[in-house]
């Protein structure tokens, strides 16, 4: 048998091989490719002073949410897992739980601002991140990506991929109340 | 009850699909013509069943029957008719049964219009698609079951993605899973021919059709998506290297040089094993591409429920089909002889080259989908790959693809005479370097190099793709309805890079505040805001503007964009101003107001954009008028060499 013949039973071999093994990290390890463990998570929120894509003379600072729980959603108008997720930030905005911070990566102003006249703006603030390094430092893996963090500054939770309604209600809501119940010693 | 009767035929088709692998396979292996001739009505018959079962299932949406699972979870009473409909595939189980019934179609077709073939390959390749058929029913009634009931019932169902909400999602699915789906039909031919160790150039005629057919579905099926994603994301791309674009890209790419092999191996006899390999690969890819996009290991935006059960059983599926037929060609590949030598400049020459770039563009694209889970999996560094990677790479293989089409189209088989072919080639080269320079300078702006050089490509394909027709045409010589499929399916590829480089180079984009009276300028047109009013709709209330379009100071359009806000759930929807045409795309939606009755808008102006989608479409065509000819419904079988020695128009593709 030549080995060239072989070649293609082995790298798909290969690639099986890879497949399994992240589908037994998925299982296993309780590995999930839309929570990729990030560094951030039981640490400090990375600060940042940047302009407000609302109004661009003024500035979105990280210290303007010191003491409340907020939501930081990184995303672009260069991506459609954004664009998919938008009725359901609009949904989340309507219920004012909590306000949500949006983070706009590697964007220009004037995109920007057309998105959010065109499509209804569900954020608190959003800050204009033109060059993605405010996105470097939070650890933005890709866009979407709703990062939680709590009234002492803490990420204490963060999901990648669109946002849905299900994932709100099991993921964030429980953790939002139960902090909110807790009384914050600081 | 019409549920649980959708939900038993189901299990009936899954009965016979055993049925018929084990006839299909051991019925051809022991030569046993009275079980070979059980493989047909089981092939029927599960086609019948899962016809029913589809019914059924249909009927629980059109009753808004809420007690099924499935049901709930993706329609809603209030939802129109329509789109009850199409909620059906509009998520992973209803769309697993949509793919089952797909496959049941082609193996129906296969079994009804094979009759020429010998007794003992129709029935290993109708054994083959069974045992698919196993593991696609396993799957649905184990881990994604569309009929599971929900007690107690829910009052009204959660509703379709309004993404979903759009006619194109009529009959993108249904045309993407013929094309992805019928790759089986090569597969299943591919290993009935290794089993067998027989590969002439008979098979590679009877596998031809069915190849183009799936071939012409799969790229129907990919320009949907991507118009879909054009007017719906309504964002101006119209292709974003998501997973969900890629899974059936590759398949594409592949079964592409699977066509122009199978041309080879009918024709000269050659490339056998190189054949085989293609003809498994565009299925595996199909497999893949699902499993990428419905595992849930990569988001994209189809996001199917993530669901590992279901990862690892089409994984297992995925393993047993690929590894399975990839380990048969290991061993019986080698035995493959081919019949012939060919010279360095021959058509056959070309074609190889054209297979060896789109198996490359394929790997890249695979690369690039897969680099994100990759990262994870070895814990390496971040790093992005995104549209401007995919955009830069894929040229790699692209150009010298493009570059060597009209040589490739013109080469003669097994010679290495291209004297004849100089001139006209050159002629046309001539041609498309002036329209080249000339285009972008008259009607559009200069540009970048690789822009001509797109353009020129464009040109001399499309040019060169005619040449051949029109001068047998005026010398009364005969032409087959494969070589004009060829000639056609080639000038859709002149079409479509004409369109890609032009759109991708001259587009225009202006986000700009506009009061009533003023103008701006998109492109080369000026565009007139006259003026704004309110509207009232039937659930919206909306403002409207008013917006002239202007051509040279004449006006050509008269576009009324709105901003519309929904009464019951007070969304806020924008409603494009959309001028097409053949030649361009101009869109003006209405953003904020800005106070002192300023408003923000946005102007998008698209060259040639339709090309692009017409020219996959006239791909397409191609692709089906070659698979008409009559040549493949004979059933006797002319030895390639004759053809040759005879001096019979053999240059077909």
């Amino acid at each position: 048998m030549k080995l060239r013949f072989l070649l293609p039973v082995i790298a798909f071999g290969l690639l099986f091989g890879v497949f399994a093994f992240m589908l037994h990290r998925t299982e296993n390890e309780g590995y999930d490719p839309k929570l990729i463990q990030s560094p951030l998570l039981g640490k400090a929120a990375p600060s940042f002073r940047l302009p407000k894509v609302e109004s661009p003379e003024q500035f979105v600072d990280s210290r303007d949410f010191a003491g409340q729980m907020y939501v930081l959603n990184a995303w672009g108008t260069w991506c459609v897992g954004c664009r998919q997720e938008h009725p359901v930030l609009l949904e989340i905005a309507r219920q004012q739980l909590i306000p949500i911070v949006g983070l706009d990566t590697k964007d220009e102003l004037p995109s920007a601002q057309a998105w959010l006249a065109q499509l209804g703006n569900p954020y608190t603030a959003t800050a204009l991140d033109s060059d993605g390094r405010v996105a470097i430092d939070w650890g933005v893996y890709g866009a979407p990506e709703s990062f939680l963090v709590d009234a002492k500054g803490i990420v204490i939770y963060k999901y990648i991929g669109p946002l849905t309604m299900q994932v709100w209600q099991t993921e964030f809501v429980p953790r939002i109340q139960s902090a909110q119940s807790l009384p914050t010693k600081s | 009850m019409i549920v649980e009767l959708g939900h038993f035929a189901l299990i009936l088709a899954l009965c016979l699909a055993a049925v018929q692998s084990f006839f299909g396979i051991a019925g051809a292996h022991t030569n046993n013509t009275r079980w070979m001739e059980a493989v047909r009505p089981t092939v029927a018959g599960q086609f019948v069943f899962l016809v029913l079962s589809f019914v059924c299932l249909v009927f629980a949406f059109e009753q808004n029957d809420f007690s099924v699972l499935y049901v709930a979870s993706t329609s809603n009473s209030q939802l129109p008719a329509i789109y009850r409909f199409t909620a059906v595939w509009g998520a992973h189980e209803g769309s697993m049964l949509l793919w089952l019934l797909v496959h049941a179609i082609w193996s129906v077709s296969v079994a009804a219009f094979s009759k020429q073939l010998p007794n003992q390959l129709i029935s290993r390749v109708l054994g083959v698609l069974g045992l698919l058929s196993v593991g696609y029913a396993l799957f649905i009634l184990l881990t994604s079951n569309p009929f599971e009931r929900l007690i107690p019932a829910a009052v009204d169902g959660r509703d379709l993605n309004p993404l979903l909400q759009d006619p194109a999602f009529l009959i993108h699915p249904p045309m993407l899973y013929l094309g992805y789906v019928g790759m089986a039909v090569p597969f299943a031919f591919a290993v009935a021919a290794m089993i067998e160790g027989k590969l002439d150039s008979a098979w590679a005629r009877w596998v031809r059709p069915w190849t183009n057919i799936a071939w012409v579905f799969l790229t129907i099926g990919i320009t949907l998506g991507s118009w879909w994603a054009y007017y719906e994301l309504g964002w101006g791309g119209w292709w974003f290297w998501d997973p969900s674009e890629n899974a059936p890209f590759m398949p594409w790419l592949v079964s592409t040089a699977l066509i122009h092999s199978l041309a080879v191996t009918e024709k000269r006899g050659l490339f056998k094993s190189w054949t085989l390999l293609l003809a498994i690969f565009p299925f595996s890819l199909s497999l893949l591409g699902t499993f990428i996009v419905r595992s849930g290991l990569l988001t994209s935006v189809h996001s199917f429920a993530a669901d590992p059960e279901r990862g690892l059983f089409i994984l297992a599926f995925l393993a047993i089909c690929v590894i399975g037929a990839l380990t048969l060609y290991a061993w019986r590949a080698p035995h493959f002889k081919s019949d012939a030598g060919f010279a360095g400049a021959s058509r056959e020459s070309f074609i190889l080259i054209n297979n060896a770039l789109l198996v490359v563009a394929a790997a890249i694209v695979l690369f690039g989908t897969m680099f994100p889970f990759l990262i994870d999996a070895f814990d390496l560094p971040k790093v992005s790959v995104g549209e401007p990677w995919f955009d830069t790479l894929i040229l790699l293989p692209g150009l010298p693809l493009l570059l060597l089409l009209a040589f490739g189209m013109h080469a003669s088989w097994k010679k290495a005479d291209l004297s004849k072919v100089r001139k006209p080639l050159g002629i046309a080269l001539g041609v498309a370097v002036v329209v080249a320079i000339a285009l972008p300078a008259l009607v559009y702006h200069p540009a970048s190099i690789l822009t001509y050089i797109g353009i020129a490509l464009a040109i001399w394909i499309a040019i060169s793709a005619l040449l051949d027709p029109i001068s047998r045409w005026r010398n009364g010589h005969s032409l087959s309805l494969s070589m004009v499929g060829m000639s056609i399916a080639h000038l859709g590829v002149g079409m479509f890079v004409l369109g890609v480089s032009v759109t991708k180079t001259f587009s225009d984009d202006r986000d700009i505040a506009l009061s009533p009276g003023n103008s701006a300028k998109v492109g080369q047109y000026e565009v007139h805001f006259q003026s704004v009013r309110n509207v009232d709709g039937p659930n919206y209330t909306a403002v409207e503007g008013e917006i002239s379009i202007k051509d040279n100071g004449k006006e050509i359009a008269v576009l009324h964009p709105q901003k519309r806000m929904y009464r019951v759930q007070q969304n806020v929807l924008t409603e494009a101003g959309i001028l097409a045409g053949w030649h361009r795309h101009v869109s003006v939606s209405m953003g904020d107001s800005l106070g002192n009755n300023a408003w923000s808008m946005r102007l998008m102006y698209r060259p040639m954009l339709r090309f692009v989608w017409l020219g996959t479409l006239v791909m397409a065509l191609g692709g089906f008028v070659a698979a008409l000819d009559r040549r493949y419904r004979r059933a006797s079988v002319k030895a390639p060499e004759n053809a040759v020695a005879n001096g019979e128009p053999v240059r077909t593709t």
